[in-house]
């Protein structure tokens, strides 16, 4: 029983690593969705920000200037998105699309160009990362039953990007519904005309929501190559800007509904990691097939009516003329 | 704050609370506005009106900031202004109430009067302050609402309420209204017009853009007529009257009441048992209706729109199937058994002129004379049946446009470029070539200048006493009473009451409108 315990606990603890970067982008999207300008380039702007986080890190030997990197690079492919869709109004979707074959392309090419070992960065060392912090007093609390272990296995240990994926959730939340910054991002995805007859700039707004959102997704693809990897792989995202977008509209472009998406994402992803070849008590060992097939099932089922019809922001889509 | 702007602008007497001198605004090659003059006085309702596509939109768009003048100047209060941007018309004392609500639906009144002046970067620091400043103008203008209230949940006059309350929290003295009363039913009417009576009796200047005549004369001090982006007159209110505005606006000499004869009735043509129908969400949208209209009459079907009259249209045009009740129409039987399409309906005589010219009148691309054979095109119009005939649909489309009055006449250019009114045309053209014995109109002058309803409205009495039965929806209850020879009145889906059109008179509608049972109207 107490092993079953710890492996729930470590099942947990996985579930965090993983679903970090989703919130990351999760948050990433509402800002920009709430802005009314379509997201399907958190992909592009994770991948970009996982390959700078990478290569600067390697190039400089410092995390903190990789990450610098990352949050630009991310920031810079938001303001191409900006300049396509707000600018020019340009059509949301071809201008994401675009985003994300030029990330996947441009990556691999300068990867091979830097480091010639075929679009990966060199492997960085453990203090070139964001390593897991250990809290204050976990070998004290060892001595308390349960709660030391959930304290150290599940509370301590994670890097400070982690850390700061789980703040962003209530920030996103305080902006969005707290600020005036946030009522006005909010009505400008709902009906840009209110805002510009009151007197504020639509394009104005929508470029900050972009911009806060490329932060997100720079901190995001850091977090994938120099926190939980050490190097940039190809194609390293694997689609997981996109399953931030399905948990943006699961949580009803609501920051804590999307953060509840993103862990059940990244819980059915751990598990399944972690219930491979593994006998559970009274069912036993369950398929592999099965396993790898849940996080979809589970998908279908929600799209399928279980969390209610989506609403959308009004304006989302409709690039605004007056 | 506002007041003690007020006090100032006072003290200084600016006779003119707006003044503009020379202003041009061009779109390409549309010359929307050209060299507008135009002086309002204080504490006074201005009107303007013109018809569609005068530049009126155009002008307010301008004062407001929404639009940059190309050339010309601005004075507000006697100072000469320079208003980029909607910040700078509301900073000067401007306020703007849009035809269509600039509010956010999922939003909260609060929330709506809120934005654009929150008063600081938390919104907790602005909220009391404007929920006391929301009670102390509701309780001065006689305009309450509910702060918390979501805007879906309130009707349209509610919701016009909140705009003009924003407008004036945001301290504006000046206060444009651009077709206010189009969505509002009579009564709600009175009440916009009770709440600018205060407005002006506290100092606030009304600019009222509107396209009724009647408007014009109730409630202003002054106005101003445009016509195809000119100023073409000024006039005192009192010393003016509907006759001479109207040749103002359109140019020439009008007949402003529908002119025909009593009836000629013969057999029903056309015959609604109980009809019902639901929405794609589950609600119902038309309760139990039922309605005879005979041969040679107009039955007018009056309503705020949105309460059954399109989809009520829909099926008896074979575009929507009913879940209950069934229609008699020249022999055949429509029913959720026995559908018919909009072809089979064509074919028996029903004509159909819908509701959006838009969506399902016209092909915008394509060109006149292909939109003057659109769902005749089957048929000995378009050719022999295997080819398109095109000299003979053009010279068919030719006669038309010369019979129809439609301009400019050429065949080859694409629906989209016509102005409103001849887009009309060609619709009621072509409807009106095949003779229908039943003849469904929705808005038949909906963004049609005051010139073309003139001519819209005979071919249709002319229609109608060929021995046509003919079906009028509109939400202009002036066209409704003055075409029809009765009247039904529509609400929530449901016939409220069919009443004869000389027996009836705008406050009675209105309160059908609403929803109040003909008996206790009357």
């Amino acid at each position: 029983m107490a092993d079953f315990m710890l492996q729930l606990l470590l099942t947990f603890d996985a579930t965090l690593r993983l679903a970090t970067p989703l919130i990351l982008c999760a948050m990433a999207g509402i800002f920009s969705e709430r802005s009314g300008i379509v997201d399907i380039s958190l992909e592009g702007k994770l991948l970009s920000g996982a390959f700078v986080a990478a290569a600067v890190t390697a190039l400089t030997g410092s995390p903190w200037i990789g990450l610098m990197a990352a949050i630009c690079a991310s920031v810079f492919m938001s303001l191409i998105h900006g300049f396509a869709c707000i600018t020019h109004r340009g059509d949301q979707v071809v201008s994401g699309l675009a985003i994300n074959i030029l990330a996947s392309g441009l990556t691999i090419i300068i990867g091979i160009a830097l480091f010639k070992k075929g679009g990966q960065t060199p492997a960085l060392s453990s203090d070139e990362r964001f390593r897991g912090i250990e809290w204050f007093g976990v070998n004290l609390m060892d001595n308390i039953p349960i709660i030391g272990t959930i304290y150290r296995q599940l509370i301590s240990g994670h890097s400070l990007l982690v850390y700061m994926a789980l703040l962003a959730v209530p920030l996103c939340a305080f902006i969005l519904y707290r600020t005036r910054y946030g009522l006005r991002l909010r009505a400008v995805g709902e009906k840009p005309e209110s805002v510009d007859s009151a007197g504020v700039s639509v394009a104005w707004l929508r470029y900050r929501a972009l911009i806060i959102g490329g932060i997100f997704c720079g901190i995001a693809g850091a977090y994938l190559s120099i926190s939980h990897g050490a190097n940039f792989v190809r194609e390293m995202s694997a689609g997981k800007g996109y399953i931030a977008l399905a948990a943006v509209i699961f949580g009803n472009w609501r920051p804590i509904k999307a953060f509840y998406a993103c862990l059940l994402f990244g819980f059915l992803d751990a598990a399944t990691s972690r219930l491979q070849g593994v006998d559970i008590p009274l069912i036993g060992e369950i398929p592999i097939q099965l396993m790898l097939a849940i996080p979809y099932i589970v998908t279908v089922l929600l799209l399928a009516g279980f969390i209610g019809r989506p609403t959308p922001p009004a304006a989302i889509g409709v690039p605004y003329e007056k | 704050m506002s007041e003690t702007m007020n006090k100032t602008s006072g003290a200084n007497a600016a006779r003119y609370a707006l003044e503009l001198q020379g202003v041009s605004k061009s779109f390409g090659l549309v010359r929307a506005n050209r060299n507008i003059d135009l002086k309002i006085e204080s504490g006074t309702i201005h009107g303007i009106i013109g018809e569609n596509g005068a530049g009126k939109s155009t002008l307010m768009n301008i004062l407001f900031g929404m639009h940059r003048a190309d050339s010309g100047k601005m004075f507000a209060n006697g100072e000469q202004v320079n208003v980029r941007n909607s910040a700078d018309a509301i900073a000067h004392g401007i306020g703007m109430v849009h035809q269509h609500f600039m509010l956010v639906n999922r939003f909260s009144v609060l929330e709506n009067v809120m934005l654009g002046s929150e008063g600081g970067s938390l919104l907790k620091q602005g909220k009391q302050a404007t929920i006391a400043r929301l009670k102390e103008l509701g309780d001065t203008y006689g305009m309450v609402v509910d702060p918390h209230a979501l805007i879906s949940d309130l009707n349209v006059g509610m919701r016009q309420r909140v705009e003009i309350l924003k407008a004036l929290k945001g301290g504006a003295r000046i206060l444009i209204l651009d077709e206010p009363t189009g969505v509002l039913t009579p009564q709600e009417t009175e009440q916009l017009f009770e709440i600018l009576r205060v407005l002006r009796a506290d100092g606030v200047t009304v600019l009222l853009i509107t396209h009724k005549l009647a408007e014009i004369m109730e409630i202003t001090d002054n106005v101003s007529i445009m016509r195809a982006g000119k100023m073409v007159g000024h006039r005192a209110t009192a010393e003016t009257s509907p006759q001479e505005l109207a040749e103002l606006m359109v140019g020439r000499k009008v007949l402003l009441n529908v002119d025909k004869d009593a009836p000629q009735t013969n057999n029903v043509l056309l015959d609604v048992q109980g009809l019902g129908a639901m929405s794609s969400r589950g609600h119902r949208i038309l309760d139990d209706v039922s309605f005879q209209v005979k041969g040679g009459e107009i039955l007018g079907i009056a309503g705020v729109s949105g309460n059954g009259q399109t989809p009520l249209m829909e099926i008896l045009t074979g575009m929507r199937i009913p879940d209950r009740g069934h229609v008699e129409i020249l022999g055949e039987t429509i029913s959720h058994d026995a559908p018919k399409t909009p072809k089979q309906l064509r074919e028996i005589g029903v004509g159909h002129i819908p509701e959006d010219r838009h969506v399902h009148g016209l092909v915008l691309d394509f060109e006149a004379q292909e939109n003057m054979i659109l769902g005749y095109h089957d048929g000995a119009l378009s050719g022999d049946g295997r080819l398109m005939d095109r000299a003979g649909i053009r010279a068919h489309c030719e006669t038309q446009m010369e019979k129809y009055d439609v301009r400019p006449r050429d065949p080859m250019l694409p629906a989209a470029n016509f102005s409103g009114g001849n887009q009309q045309k060609i619709v009621i053209a072509r409807e009106m070539y095949s003779n229908p014995k039943v003849l469904i109109v929705g808005q038949p002058t909906r963004g049609v200048d005051v010139g073309a309803i003139e001519f819209i409205h005979k071919q249709l009495i002319a229609l109608r006493d060929a021995g046509c039965a003919i079906v009028v929806v509109s939400v202009e209850l002036d066209e409704v009473m003055g075409l029809s020879d009765r009247i039904m009145v529509m609400n929530d889906g449901k016939n409220i009451g069919i009443v004869d059109a000389d027996k009836t008179d705008t406050n009675m509608l209105g309160l059908m409108m609403a929803g109040i049972e003909q008996e206790a109207v009357a």
